[in-house]
């Protein structure tokens, strides 16, 4: 018992370090396909750190979303910077000496010693012992529907958190479709590799984003985790070259992006009409409820996330493949 | 868990670094990532904090509020990375210009 614990210990160490170390070269190596490669390194180890800290659903969420999507939408936009940065630095990816700060930076690095120690110095007040919300959580989970805590959080009890977070999904799509870039283009190249393992992959992951919604009632998953499975399918698929029917991509692509918080509107004004408070669900149908209204929001997480990546809007007039 | 210290310490330093990075690189490649970073930061703090329990299991609330902030997090660098692509394509550099009085 007492040589895990040490060995638990260099874990947490080698892990900080890690980290700390990762970031660092991230923000500050010259390269910008190098620094995207370490940030997607510290996702990972991000992910892991969830785990220590026994936060599973978190380490979910941090290793498809923070992890996986964010490294490819970053690879993404630095694939469309070196097309569009000219200049000197064009030929090596906008990688021309960058302008260094008029004022000096030692001044800077001060200032921000100053923020650290203040703000350790402040975390290292708190007391070793914080039951936070837990009780209340524990206390209140068996009339919320779903066995997970993390779940009732989420879908029950800050079920306005999750009604917002869709709007806010939602208005990045919008945000991105009003600048009118060009959509991701077709610029890849296809080979039979990609292909097939597009067509090997897709199935799975859809299947793994099914049970991902599924088991999220007693136990680590749910509706952000499985939609970001169902968002990277989206995004292989458009990798490989897959592309949306002129048919699908204008109305119904807008229904299925607007279904998440639209569906989530009815419930609220549902439960704010029949019950008298906003997304308080009736007890007896929490569950079935929570079940729907997940269900809804993990295809349309999946295409809101899909969407994210491909950077406009889909073409509507273009030749169908 | 006694770990919750370490972590939370580990978070103020990337918050930190983020910051630092967010100052002093110009490319706005950089700026974004040292956002995400200094997110990483604030959300290792609320979920390490979260495990000062006294049955040791982590806080739901914290967790479901990080969750939710991973997913917002990607929205915004989402919409950033879009921004910067369209200052790109319109400037041809993707680096904030320099101010007048320098």
């Amino acid at each position: 018992m007492e040589a895990l614990t040490v060995l638990l210990w260099m874990f947490d160490a080698v892990l900080a370090i890690l980290l700390l170390w990762l970031a660092w070269r991230a923000l500050t190596c010259p390269d910008h396909f190098e620094a995207i490669v370490l940030f997607i390194a510290f996702g990972l180890l991000m992910a892991l750190s969830w785990v220590r800290l026994d936060a599973p659903d978190v380490a979910l969420a941090e290793a498809a979303i923070g992890a996986g999507l964010t490294g490819v939408l970053l690879l993404g936009a630095l694939v469309g910077l070196r097309s569009r940065e000219f200049g000197d630095g064009m030929a090596r990816g906008g990688q021309r000496t960058e302008r260094h700060p008029t004022y000096p930076r030692l001044l800077v690095v001060i200032i921000l010693l100053a923020v650290f120690a203040g703000l350790a110095l402040v975390i290292l007040t708190f007391s070793a012992r914080a039951d936070g919300l837990g009780p209340a959580v524990a206390a209140n989970l068996a009339a919320s529907g779903v066995a997970n805590p993390v779940t009732a959080v989420l879908l029950n009890f800050r079920g306005y958190d999750t009604l917002l977070e869709m709007v806010v999904l939602l208005t990045a799509v919008l945000g991105i479709w009003s600048l009118r870039l060009e959509p991701f283009s077709s610029q890849i190249t296809r080979g039979p590799v990609l292909d097939s393992l597009s067509r090997f992959l897709v199935p799975m992951m859809i299947l793994v984003a099914a049970y991902l919604l599924w088991v999220g009632s007693h136990a680590s998953g749910g509706a952000f985790q499985s939609g970001s499975v169902l968002g990277a399918a989206g995004v292989l698929l458009l990798l490989a070259g897959w592309r949306l029917r002129v048919g699908l991509a204008s109305a119904p692509l807008r229904i299925v992006l607007v279904a998440g918080p639209g569906a989530f509107l009815v419930l609220a004004l549902f439960t704010l009409l029949v019950q008298g408070r906003l997304l308080e669900y009736p007890e007896e149908h929490a569950g079935s409820l929570i079940l729907v209204i997940e269900t809804i929001a993990t295809v349309s997480i999946g295409a809101t996330l899909a969407a994210l990546y491909l950077g406009g809007r889909p073409a509507e007039d273009e030749e169908p493949r | 868990m006694s770990n919750a210290f370490l972590y939370a310490l580990v978070g103020t330093g990337l918050l930190s670094l983020g910051l630092y990075a967010l100052i002093v690189r110009a490319h706005l490649l950089r700026k974004i990532l040292a956002i995400n970073v200094m997110g990483s930061g604030v959300f290792l703090v609320l979920v390490s904090l979260a495990t000062r329990t006294a049955d040791g299991t982590t806080d739901a609330v914290p967790q479901a509020m990080v969750i939710t902030g991973i997913v917002v997090a990607i929205s915004a660098t989402a919409l950033a990375l879009a921004l910067m692509l369209s200052l790109a394509a319109a400037t041809g550099s993707a680096e904030l210009p320099e101010e007048d009085d320098s």
